[in-house]
């Protein structure tokens, strides 16, 4: 399926909430919602990846991006993802490393809460 | 003679097509189920690639894609006809147009670039990730990946 975008706040923080297909062609799509986003100033974002079908290096490239630009702001962008397919690629690249990645958006949230 | 050859024009939107026929291909070859999803990851992963460099360099030459199952393994090539020495996204120095979801200009600032250069190296980290055997090789007329699997003893 294609890509699907939603996202709305939750105490405080931005949940984007991402359904289906990121690569080469869907991935500039969250790219510019990320961008509007930041722009928008919301700088506390959590990705919730679990309807996620399929994640590329391109949609790894656009979260990093997201990353980066929530970070200028001293925000944040956390991910949700249990899916074992997903959270391969993350391993893969090394990119565990960069993202918090939690099992649920309210684990999400509280974590970000207790590093204030 | 490769069991499936696809050759299809250089756009994003078609490198899901090439995803589904190789998945399904490696499926009726007898790849084992749990090793689909790194076939398709992979073989998108080295489609994207090819997609991004013939936009760069040669946008009308179509990429192609031949899947082969012989001597006990699935067999994918992956094949582009940019010009050996071309800047290719994801090479060291591979720059500007360089891949990694986050090289558009538009919404820019200082860091950015930094940040495309990662992005333009995990495509190939993750072909190497997942392939069983990955072979890169530059010939006159393009590059190759070359990407293989085992087939399960009953279906060889």
């Amino acid at each position: 399926m294609d890509l699907k975008l939603d996202h709305h706040s939750k105490d405080g923080i931005e949940i984007v909430d991402v359904e289906g297909e990121i690569d080469v062609y869907t991935a500039p799509r969250l790219r510019e919602l990320l961008i509007e986003l930041v722009n928008n100033r919301f700088y506390q974002l959590v990705v919730n990846m679990e309807k996620v079908e399929f994640l590329d290096s391109t949609g790894l490239g656009v979260l990093v991006g997201g990353l980066k630009r929530v970070r200028a702001h001293d925000g944040s962008l956390d991910l949700v993802c249990t899916q074992e397919r997903i959270l391969k690629i993350f391993r893969i690249t090394g990119l565990t490393k960069v993202f918090g990645i939690h099992d649920t958006v309210d684990e999400a949230i509280s974590a970000r809460r207790a590093e204030k | 003679m490769a069991t499936v050859e696809l050759s299809f024009t250089a756009l994003p939107a078609h490198v899901r097509t090439a995803r589904l026929v190789a998945t399904a291909v490696a499926r009726r070859s007898g790849v084992d189920e749990s090793l689909l999803d790194e076939v398709r990851l992979a073989v998108g992963e080295a489609c994207s690639r090819a997609v991004e460099g013939h936009q760069l360099y040669c946008p009308a030459e179509p990429v192609r894609l031949a899947l082969t199952d012989q001597a006990g393994r699935f067999e994918v090539e992956v094949t582009d006809t940019c010009a050996p020495g071309a800047r290719w996204p994801g090479s060291p120095g591979g720059g500007e147009g360089a891949r990694g979801g986050d090289s558009n200009p538009a919404g820019s600032h200082p860091g950015e670039e930094a940040y495309s250069r990662i992005g333009a190296g995990l495509g190939i980290a993750v072909i190497e990730g997942l392939a069983d055997d990955v072979q890169i090789s530059e010939t006159s007329a393009g590059t190759s990946i070359r990407m293989s699997w085992p087939l399960p003893e009953a279906v060889r």
